[in-house]
């Protein structure tokens, strides 16, 4: 009988197009026209959350490390921006380079001496490298600004044709533009990433460690590598968001958020690109849209993650391999 | 103040909120013992029943012109109240959120439990309001001057009641059928599954325990520092997770010890060195602990995994 399974293809295919598709990428290149500003901000918010949701994709979905402490890196980005521009002048698209450089850096950096920790204890290490920059962010007054944080941060200024600068300011239109570009950008090479040699190898990696090192996959690397990329990304996203706030406080970066991020990558689907995009957009807009719900946010969260993990552990996007990942394993 | 008597006060203190650690780490390490599972909402089971126990004290009327009598009742009952709802609240866990995780990966499980906390933690936000809330003082105040040092009723209070609960648990361990079956179960679940023993009820004994325990810690913490919040299951559980991993994960001895001992260095980090960065402390032994020497003091006592 033959068999129902077809191998796995390594060409990578053509992005099949859809009708949806289309659809959502025009109705998203419209929203500030028809719009209100409100409602446009809401989403540019929601989309920096899919940012964080993709680079922490790449670190619990791609390799299954679960990290707590992510909004660590999105801290580091942002006062790594925030820092050149106050006291170096460095404009935005110049200082997103060294955000997303010292993040991805401090991601290898802090992800190094915990390589070796086991699973759940490595959680409770992330968590506690997260807490304790936050901390050390809010207590180093005299080069963060303390609790009080850091104001007058440049708004990114574009210099168009035929205009000549153009500074962003407070609208949020232009973020919203460059937060969709920099979503599909990254979304394009999370995927290229995944398809890759490199994501092949996080997957195996993510499925069975000690498989994977016995198949002469240097794991400790690949781990590491993982960890730099998702830190980058977030040092992106905290760059944006240094530049479209003007003004950053430690407070902005704390656990909720990191646990924040992480629910949304578990809703969309760990270890799914569009996943991670689609639970961001669906928990940061929603607690925002609907009117009253905002207080029970953190109950929403916490519900999503139990409910997920009981019912759907592969989330809202995952693929059938993750599922089989994340269900009861019998006899091991 | 000398400098001998400023050691010896914040040793005093150090003990006392040690000995509040020590209470909710046993829950921490009793059940990493029998499942291997990190349970991220133990340190808000300890927070509600900080919370049931100054509801106790709202029903019963507790105020300032309450006498000794009536504050000893309150202690009592509000304790017992704490003692029975977060026994409940730890079993309904078990039971809904991590029994039908219990053959899937560890990821899924842990999930879960930082869902559970944050769900609680929401929760109790919304039914008591995100401000501190006052706690009476339950214990009469009484002060006694040793060697230098201040010692109040409630600090003695503490050490007593958690003391007792301590050498209870330690005799339940080690003298009873049931300590004989939870001793069993964290050494070899399916080994005990074979001979007979009710496993699931044993960790769901282990849960109820555990969270009895955080729950006389919440009372305590409650009347020690007079105001309690919703987030305070989150900070002190991470120091409770601490000590139970500074004295040896599934190690119960262990974690008394690794109680005191956290409290002691807090006690004395907070006086010598800056009460700003006291909370990093914790932080950065749990890192460094987890990092470097993740077996502990007393060494671990968990199933062997085949």
């Amino acid at each position: 009988m033959a068999s129902k399974q077809r191998k796995a293809s390594t060409k990578p295919r053509a992005p099949r197009v859809s009708v949806i598709g289309l659809l959502g990428v025009a109705a998203a290149l419209v929203l500030p026209a028809v719009a209100n500003a409100y409602y446009v901000d809401v989403v540019t918010s929601a989309g920096l959350y899919a940012l964080l949701a993709l680079g922490l994709n790449v670190v619990v979905g791609f390799t299954g490390v679960l990290h707590l402490g992510f909004a660590a890196f999105f801290a580091i980005g942002a006062y790594t921006y925030a820092l050149l521009n106050i006291h170096l002048g460095w404009p935005f698209w110049l200082g997103l380079i060294p955000a997303a450089t010292v993040a991805g850096l401090c991601g290898v950096v802090l992800g190094a001496p915990a390589i070796r920790v086991r699973g759940d204890y490595l959680a409770i290490v992330t968590l506690g490298f997260g807490e304790i920059v936050r901390i050390a962010f809010t207590n180093l007054e005299h080069w963060t600004g303390g609790p009080n944080g850091l104001l007058g941060i440049a708004h990114p200024v574009l210099w168009l044709p035929g205009r000549g600068a153009y500074d962003f300011g407070v609208d949020s239109t232009p973020y919203y533009y460059l937060v969709l570009l920099t979503m599909w950008l990254t979304t394009v090479v999370c995927l290229r990433m995944s398809r890759s040699r490199v994501g092949r190898a996080w997957a195996a990696v993510r499925e069975d460690e000690l498989a994977a090192a016995c198949s002469g996959i240097d794991v400790v690397r690949l781990k590491l590598l993982a960890q730099g990329c998702g830190a980058a990304i977030a040092g992106i996203a905290g760059a944006m968001f240094a530049a479209k706030q003007g003004t950053i406080t430690p407070d902005s970066f704390d656990f909720v958020l990191s646990v924040m991020v992480l629910a949304m990558v578990v809703l969309g689907g760990l270890g799914s690109v569009s996943g991670a995009v689609v639970g961001a957009l669906v928990l940061g807009t929603l607690p925002e849209l609907l009117r009253g719900f905002e207080q029970f946010r953190m109950l929403l969260l916490g519900l999503v993650m139990i409910v997920i993990m009981r019912v759907r552990p592969q989330g809202l996007m995952g693929s059938v391999q993750i599922r089989r990942e994340l269900i009861a394993r019998h006899g091991t | 103040m000398t400098a001998g008597q400023l050691f010896l006060q914040q040793l005093t203190n150090g003990i006392t909120i040690g000995a509040i650690y020590a209470l909710i780490a046993l829950g921490y390490t009793m059940v990493y013992g029998v499942i291997h599972l990190i349970n991220f909402a133990h340190g808000e089971v300890f927070m509600v029943g900080a919370y049931l126990a100054l509801t106790v004290c709202w029903v019963l009327g507790v105020g300032p012109a309450t006498g000794v009598a009536g504050l000893l009742v309150a202690l009592v009952v509000g304790g017992v109240i704490a003692m029975v709802g977060c026994g409940a609240l730890g079993f309904g866990i078990e039971r809904l959120a991590y029994r039908p995780l219990r053959q899937a990966p560890r990821l899924c499980a842990l999930i879960t439990a930082i869902g559970m906390s944050f769900f609680l933690q929401n929760a109790v936000m919304l039914i008591y309001g995100a401000t501190d809330r006052r706690f009476p003082s339950l214990i009469p105040s009484a002060r006694w001057h040793v060697a230098g040092t201040t010692i109040t009723g409630i600090q003695l209070v503490i050490w007593i009641a958690s003391g007792v609960l301590m050498l209870g648990l330690q005799a339940l361990v080690m003298s009873t059928k049931l300590g004989r079956a939870m001793r069993a179960t964290a050494q070899d679940p399916k080994a005990c599954w074979l001979l007979g023993i009710p496993v699931d009820t044993v960790i769901a004994v282990t849960f109820v325990i555990g969270s009895s325990l955080a729950a006389v810690g919440g009372l305590l913490f409650g009347i020690y520092y007079n105001t309690i919040n919703f987030h305070d299951g989150y900070l002190t559980g991470i120091k409770a997770f601490t000590a139970a991993v500074l004295g040896g994960i599934g190690n119960i001895p262990g974690a008394m010890v690794g109680g005191l001992v956290l409290g002691i260095l807090e006690g004395l980090g907070a006086g010598y060195l800056s009460a700003q960065w006291k909370n990093v402390f914790a932080f950065v032994i749990l890192v460094g602990l987890l990092l470097f020497k993740p077996t502990g003091l007393l060494g671990e006592r968990v199933a062997e995994r085949a």
